[in-house]
């Protein structure tokens, strides 16, 4: 595999005096997709804000492109060129759909990220963000703020993008065409993480996959390898089965 | 013909009450950060620019160019120095830190001004008058309201057509959320107080003109900003605007019928809004 773009080591991540990843070693090529799956409360979410920044971790354990860039603030880590579409949406409300994804495009210019994706573009990619681009964010379908979550994130214009349950409460015509934009966001050369509930779709959408029970890593490897079984016991714990 | 006067003079007098109010709105309304020294910020700024004018023989407009610099200049202070460490989803340490700065504010001006009554010399500004048909507005008025209406104008085009406008907005409806989208929070914020308090650098200039100011006058100016952005609905700026009318033309109405009565009319309405539209008037329910 060529360098890593982003990797993790020994990431330890805390919440006051509860203890929620211990030592994760995590890492992602160009253009790659890795999935993270695991039960409630394995850490995934907890793994993501670790890496944007959103939790106190040590410099060294968080590199982009090797260098070391752990606990930089969020603004700076977009800057940086990591972008995520955080679980739950997290839409700037009171906003219409245009101006939440012009936010993105203000920011990116001003922090002097250049990329392949524009308003434009991505009014491609989901017409939606078009025909509603006047619309409050409010009042759009769950699947539609998905679509405008991605673009927001893909407007800060990522090398590494982490997607945190983007399926999640989605129809599955819905959760289809969102992933049916994965490989256009890939052929921009940007990688990405995806966090999942569903295992079956995690493993059909990444090359590899990362599974995660209470705060460790349990099981990796290439996504189309690993068996059920390995996934399960993994998933489940019982036996720490490294593959 | 008396009502339509006393119409008039709200109208004017709520072009006052917008300059204080128009700060409010940005603070209060949008990034719902509650800041008790509002109106002793008012009365300090006026001050100086009392002691400028009498120390430099400045003129109004004069006192004007260099309060709002200065004014701008403590808002990015006050935001940087105190209300960054206490800003979150909680409003109340913002309540308190600001609380127990206005009080600081008093007693400072006290121990520098001392508790006397002042105004600032308009050279005669003050004074002057216009008559229409059978009715004498003051130019200083006419002058503060096409202030408040340019000033209103100007910072609801900021926020609705800027890139500064649109990072200020994402960042009071998520402030996590607009990190991860590459804003700085703090940055902003410390810019939009910097305006905030910079529109009260016109409002302080204006107020010492029309009126007298002493060190304890803040807690009136706090209240006629704070109803008059809850009357126009948080978050909406022209809101603010139409609230400081309603409040200045219920308060002149007042006045006409008992000059006790004026300042009670204005919270009476305010309480009324509060009670049937407490979103307010321009609000989302």
């Amino acid at each position: 595999m060529t360098d890593p773009v982003l990797s993790t080591h020994a990431l330890v991540a805390r919440y006051g005096d509860f203890q929620a990843l211990y030592g994760v070693d995590f890492q992602i090529a160009e253009a790659e997709a890795v999935a993270l799956i695991g039960a409630n409360g394995a850490g995934k979410s907890t793994f993501l804000r670790a890496i944007m920044g959103l939790l106190p971790v040590a410099p060294d354990m968080v590199r982009l492109a090797g260098q070391p860039i752990g606990g930089t603030p969020t603004d700076r880590m977009v800057q940086k060129g990591i972008a995520i579409v955080p679980e739950g949406r997290r839409l700037f409300t009171g906003m219409s759909v245009e101006d939440n994804l012009r936010v993105a495009v203000d920011q990116a210019e001003r922090l002097g990220r250049k990329g392949g994706w524009s308003l434009a573009r991505l009014q491609q990619l989901f017409p939606i963000l078009r025909d509603k681009a006047r619309t409050p964010v409010q009042s759009l379908s769950g699947g539609q703020q998905q679509m405008v979550s991605i673009g927001r994130a893909l407007l800060c214009q990522p090398r590494v993008l982490l997607c945190d349950e983007i399926s999640l409460g989605l129809a599955p015509k819905v959760i289809r065409e969102i992933y049916a934009a994965l490989p256009e966001i890939r052929a921009q050369g940007t990688s990405v993480v995806l966090v999942e509930q569903d295992v079956g779709l995690a493993q059909s959408a990444s090359d590899r996959l990362y599974c995660m029970l209470e705060g460790r890593v349990t099981l990796t490897g290439a996504s189309g390898a690993v068996t059920r079984e390995d996934i399960g016991r993994a998933y489940f714990g019982g036996s720490h089965a490294m593959v | 013909m008396q009502w339509f006067d006393a119409l008039v003079q709200g109208v004017l007098l709520g072009g006052m009450y917008a300059q204080y109010a128009l700060g409010m709105a940005l603070m209060f309304g949008v990034m719902k950060i509650v800041n008790v020294s509002h109106g002793d910020l008012v009365i300090l700024l006026s001050l100086i620019g009392i002691s400028l004018a009498s120390k430099l023989g400045l003129g109004p407009f004069a006192v004007m160019a260099a309060l709002v610099p200065l004014a701008v200049g403590l808002g990015w202070l006050l935001q940087k120095a105190v209300l960054n460490r206490v800003v979150g989803e909680d409003p109340l340490p913002s309540l308190i830190a600001t609380f127990g700065l206005s009080l600081a504010l008093q007693n400072l001006m006290l121990q520098i001004w001392s508790a006397n009554s002042r105004s600032l010399p308009g050279g005669g500004l003050e004074s002057r008058s216009l008559a229409f048909g059978g009715i004498h507005i003051g130019l200083l008025p006419v002058i503060v309201l096409v202030f408040a209406v340019a000033l209103t104008w100007g910072l609801d085009l900021l926020l609705r057509r800027t890139r500064f406008g649109r990072a200020l907005r994402a960042a009071a409806s998520d402030v996590e959320a607009a990190a991860m989208t590459g804003i700085n929070p703090r940055a902003v914020y410390a810019s939009a107080t910097a305006i905030a308090v910079g529109i009260l650098g016109f409002a302080a200039v204006f107020q010492s003109l029309r009126s007298t100011v002493a060190p304890s006058d803040g807690g009136a100016q706090l209240i006629y900003a704070f109803e008059a952005v809850i009357i126009g609905g948080m978050g909406s700026v022209w809101g603010a605007f139409i609230g400081s009318m309603v409040l200045g033309v219920t308060q002149a109405i007042g006045f006409r019928i008992d000059p006790g009565f004026g300042v009670l009319a204005g919270h009476l309405v305010f309480l009324l809004v509060l009670a049937t539209r407490p979103q307010g008037l321009f609000g989302r329910a």
